[in-house]
């Protein structure tokens, strides 16, 4: 159509459009004029009026039909119909209250599950920082070493080159994440922080409210630039917005820092899980990492950064060129880089921060939501049908009068649209208040919520907008199906379906049940796998105790403590704790065991032991204090336990795992052999009984142990077994801390139960999410199963009447309609464990010691089917018994 | 309900927009025009002048407006617009083309 004609045919479409009833009554005017004009006619050839009439009417043909042919010709059909059927669906709505608002129940909840699934995976995987520009080119930089499955870190020197080198990424910038005390007036509490490079608020675009970012240079030079940028929350909540607040001075671990800028609100940092709440420079990372001055060595690991490539560059060309960056750096610099890479990977990959604990979860949420959402569907669907066949009349009646197939269907599509489209406002809403409820799944640490928000942004709402479209299909195309077969003397028959057959027009409600038996079905053995996958990590034994041992960090690097003062306090603190009546004892360690530490790892050599050519042997190990394997109630296969003596003047000694000595010494005894540690030899003087070190799902593996006076670590951690419970033994670590030195902090105290219970705490929200679904699922199915039977025993009255009369008693009858409810149940069953048989391996990851066929957990969810079932039938059963044959016999 | 042969019904558009282009005319007096002009041959029912005129409306060929008729109440007049002139005159071009070949083959002499 040209514009032209498009203006001119403008005024008419209007008409149509804004004024459909004036143009309808205009059109019935023109075409009674037509039929007057045509009767004076007839009367002026001298018939009878009543004839005159008869003819007029059998000249001009079905007035119906004309006016409906007139429509068609405006045009009126797409919006007009859209409006006129929009206008009836809502009748229809308020006509039968029960029937929508559990329709939309079912919609809002199946879409609302969807929409919040999705906002988390926007708000945690794909858009995490919304302050950040330009997300979509932004990657995740990790260095990579030959033979390790997980990217670790990457030193100062070689980001600098990558920065320097890339030519394909727009900006490179480091954002470490960091913690440490904040104490403001006579209160102090832990705060996190990120150590990030000069360019970090240029670089993603961020602009501070208040005062500046950092300038170019001041990431450079050991402690030369004690500035930080402080979080909008921090400088409301704990500086009350005090607008005099730049320049002012900050103490971060015992280092005063000039306070030069506030982020804007909103502005949470950029690493997933925490929100940040202050930024300082990388020149002040020797004040808030253990580990000293690390910008000048090549061999020290500890940036996490992120890149944003050029518009247009794809991942691989990017990686293509940073590995040809990371290959030249390990030929000039082989000393440190030998076997090592540099990789860039999508944020929602991302290996250093809680994207990527949290991908096989989301993942495995989005199928579990899509089977409630089906399950939903198929309750909505079948309710329509229901009302379907009580509007069967209405159809029939619409079909005669001259609708055409096309339109009925079109209306029965738009009342599914309306349908779908309030659900899927309800499910927005839904999803908007469950935003932030992932983090209520997840521990407070030391303190501090992690901060995990949903976000509800446009592609989220695309999304929920195609979910509504897929829906309106779904549930408004089952009852459309049906009015296919719709004919016109349909009314006229009697329906005869029985309770007993699943014949006829009942096959399709009945494979709807079937349907969300199985799937119900299958989410029941999900959760029931997950939880006892839950149950089996926590209550298997680490190889250590974890009941009666606490464990506290003491803030001695923030203090300031040196070395030699750190040894001395060390000692001190033990003795005093040793002498408590509630402590059995007590020690200090480098890295708890399933904590946040990571482990040192070295190079090692071994008398006897030959490595292949390609080997070379590194084991990861900790520094411990004496006492420590009798504090954690580690036992000793076989040697002794380290002791006082064993301290920096005394020789090397070492006490090695039981998948040590099977490695690397064949299963004999090593006590009394030479291992090499970092290019000195130390002897072994115990075997210790194999634990979990990092992880609860790790495999066995070889690891040892040296004396921490002999490898000192100011920021060990604490640990004491003890009888008392934790309140009373924190008051008691607390006063005997204070009584040494009064300006040291302890950190959280701890039960080591409670930190395998955090560290296991993805799977928790797995179990914790599928089950509540899961729970959804079955109740929804519930609903549908008791819709179909009380359907099918309200059309069977006669029947049932009729067995009644014939002597069947009440208890018949009921058996009669459970054993079609369990029928249904049992083929949902049957084809929920041919797909649980095939699919819970996928939950792989997830599981923990379970095997995915648990024949036990299969027949749990069987017995929680079926007990579903039957409360699903009861009720409808119970009506049953109850019909009055004679009543029934005489209608 | 009668329906014009297949060539009436292409050409009723026509033939609506040449009646209207002479003076503007209700639904009634189109009809009767229509009779007149063609003899009743073409035999046109009512059933489908009233979809035809709402659809040439639509188009933006001829517009509506509501004036006293003959017998003094209200009806509805159809008139041409500049658009509707210009299909007018393409359509007739294109009819007396076609009409010509036609007439043309038609009128070919048997051998």
């Amino acid at each position: 159509m040209d514009m032209e004609q498009w203006l001119y045919s403008l005024p008419a479409r209007l008409r149509v459009l804004f004024r459909s009833n004036q143009v309808e009554r205009e059109m019935k005017e023109e075409l009674r004029e037509h039929l007057e004009m045509q009767i004076r006619g007839n009367i002026a050839k001298g018939m009878p009026p009543p004839v005159a009439r008869r003819s007029a009417m059998l000249t001009m043909g079905g007035l119906p039909q004309i006016e409906q042919q007139c429509r068609d010709a405006r045009g009126a059909s797409l919006i007009g119909d859209f409006v006129q059927d929009t206008r009836y669906g809502f009748r229809q709505l308020f006509r039968s209250p029960g029937f929508s608002a559990l329709a939309l129940l079912c919609l809002t909840l199946g879409i609302g599950a969807n929409a919040a699934v999705f906002s988390w995976i926007e708000g945690i995987l794909f858009r995490p920082y919304p302050a950040v520009v330009h997300q979509e080119r932004l990657f995740a930089l990790a260095g990579t070493a030959r033979g390790e499955s997980d990217p670790g870190e990457l030193s100062w020197p070689d980001f600098q080159d990558v920065r320097r080198d890339c030519s394909l990424c727009d900006q490179a910038f480091v954002s470490k994440i960091t913690g440490s005390t904040l104490s403001i007036g006579d209160h102090a509490e832990t705060a996190r922080g990120s150590i990030v490079s000069a360019n970090y608020f240029d670089a993603i675009g961020v602009r501070p409210v208040l005062g500046r970012g950092f300038e170019a240079g001041e990431d450079n030079g050991s402690d030369a630039h004690p500035v930080v940028v402080i979080s909008y929350q921090l400088w409301r909540d704990r500086y009350k917005s005090d607008p005099e607040i730049i320049g002012k001075t900050q103490r971060f671990n015992n280092v005063p820092h000039a306070i030069i800028g506030v982020a804007p609100e909103g502005f949470h940092g950029t690493f997933v899980g925490w929100a940040i709440q202050f930024w300082v420079p990388t020149s002040m990372e020797a004040t808030f990492e253990s580990g000293g001055y690390k910008l000048e060595e090549r061999d020290a690991r500890w940036i996490e950064a992120f890149v944003r490539l050029k518009p247009g560059v794809s991942r691989t060309q990017a990686q293509q060129e940073i590995s040809a960056i990371a290959r030249r750096l390990e030929t000039s610099y082989p000393a440190s880089n030998r076997g090592r890479g540099i990789g860039i990977w999508p944020l929602w990959q991302t290996p250093f921060n809680h994207a990527r604990t949290m991908l096989p979860t989301l993942g495995f949420m989005v199928v579990v939501v899509a089977f409630v959402l089906l399950i939903a569907c198929a309750n909505v669907g079948n309710l329509l049908l229901v009302r379907s066949f009580a509007r069967r009349h209405e159809m029939s009646i619409r079909l005669a009068i001259g609708a055409s197939r096309l339109r009925l269907t079109k209306q029965l599509l738009t009342e599914g649209l309306l349908l779908s489209a309030i659900g899927t406002a309800g499910g927005l809403l839904v999803a908007y208040w469950c935003r932030h409820a992932l983090v209520l799944l997840l521990p407070t640490r030391s303190g501090v919520a992690m901060y995990l928000p949903g976000e509800i942004d446009a592609r989220v709402m695309v999304m929920s907008a195609g979910i509504c479209m897929l829906v309106t299909l779904l549930v408004g195309v089952i009852p459309a199906f049906h009015a296919r077969d719709l004919d016109l003397a349909g009314p006229l028959k009697a329906e005869s379906a029985g309770v007993v057959g699943a014949r006829g027009r009942t096959w399709l409600r009945s494979s709807l049940v079937v349907l969300q038996v199985c799937l119900s079905f299958l989410l029941v053995v999900g959760a029931a796998l997950l939880l006892e996958s839950l149950e089996k990590i926590r209550s298997t034994s680490p190889g250590f105790t974890t009941k009666s041992v606490v464990t506290a960090g003491v803030s001695l690097v923030a203090a300031g403590y040196d070395v030699p003062r750190a040894k001395i306090f060390q000692d001190e603190l033990i003795d005093r704790l040793n002498a408590l009546s509630g402590v059995e004892s007590a020690a200090f360690a480098s890295v708890t065991p399933l904590g946040y530490g990571t482990f040192s790892e070295t190079p090692i050599a071994i008398d006897g032991y030959r490595p292949s050519l390609e080997e070379q042997p590194s084991v990861e190990y900790n520094q411990v204090g004496p006492g420590y394997f009798t504090t954690l109630g580690i036992p000793l296969v076989s040697g002794r336990e380290f002791e006082r003596s064993d301290n920096e003047s005394a020789p090397l000694v070492a006490i090695v795992n039981r998948a040590m000595v099977m490695r690397y010494w064949a299963g004999e005894d090593p006590v009394g052999r030479r291992l090499q540690v970092k290019g000195g030899w130390a002897r072994v003087v115990g075997v210790a009984a194999d634990s979990k070190y990092e992880s609860m799902r790790e495999a066995t593996k070889p690891f040892f142990y040296v004396p921490l006076r002999q490898e000192f670590v100011r920021g060990a951690a604490l640990n004491i077994r003890t009888s008392q419970p934790v309140a009373s033994i924190r008051a008691a670590l607390v006063r005997e801390v204070q009584a040494l030195d009064e300006n040291l902090a302890l950190s959280e105290m701890i039960t080591l139960q409670e930190q395998v219970n955090r560290s296991t705490s993805p799977q928790l929200v797995a179990v914790t999410l599928v089950s509540i679904l899961g729970g959804l699922a079955l109740l929804l199915a519930g609903i549908g199963l008791y819709g179909v039977i009380s359907y099918a025993v309200a059309q069977s009255r006669r029947e049932l009447g009729l067995r009644m009369a014939l002597g069947a008693g009440g208890a018949n009858l009921i058996r009669l309609v459970i054993s079609r409810g369990l029928r249904l149940t049992g083929a949902g069953v049957i084809f929920g464990m041919v797909a649980a048989l095939i699919l819970t391996r996928l939950l792989g990851p997830l599981l923990y010691g379970v095997n995915p066929h648990d024949p036990l957990i299969f027949g749990l969810a069987l017995l929680v089917m079926t007990t579903t079932a039957l409360a699903a039938c009861l009720f409808p059963a119970w009506r049953a018994s109850r019909t009055d044959p004679a009543r029934v016999l005489r209608d | 309900m009668s329906k014009p042969s297949d060539l009436v019904q292409g050409t009723l558009d026509m033939l609506i927009l040449k009646i209207v282009a002479l003076e503007p005319l209700n639904g009634w007096a189109i009809s009767q025009r229509l009779k007149q002009i063609s003899s009743d041959v073409l035999g046109v029912s009512d059933g489908s002048l009233y979809p035809a005129l709402h659809k040439l409306e639509r188009r933006g060929w001829i517009r509506a407006q509501w004036k006293p008729s003959e017998n003094n109440r209200r009806a509805k007049f159809y008139l041409l617009t500049r658009l509707g002139r210009k299909q007018l005159e393409k359509e007739t071009a294109n009819w007396n083309r076609v009409s010509s070949a036609i007439s043309g083959i038609v009128q070919l002499k048997e051998a």
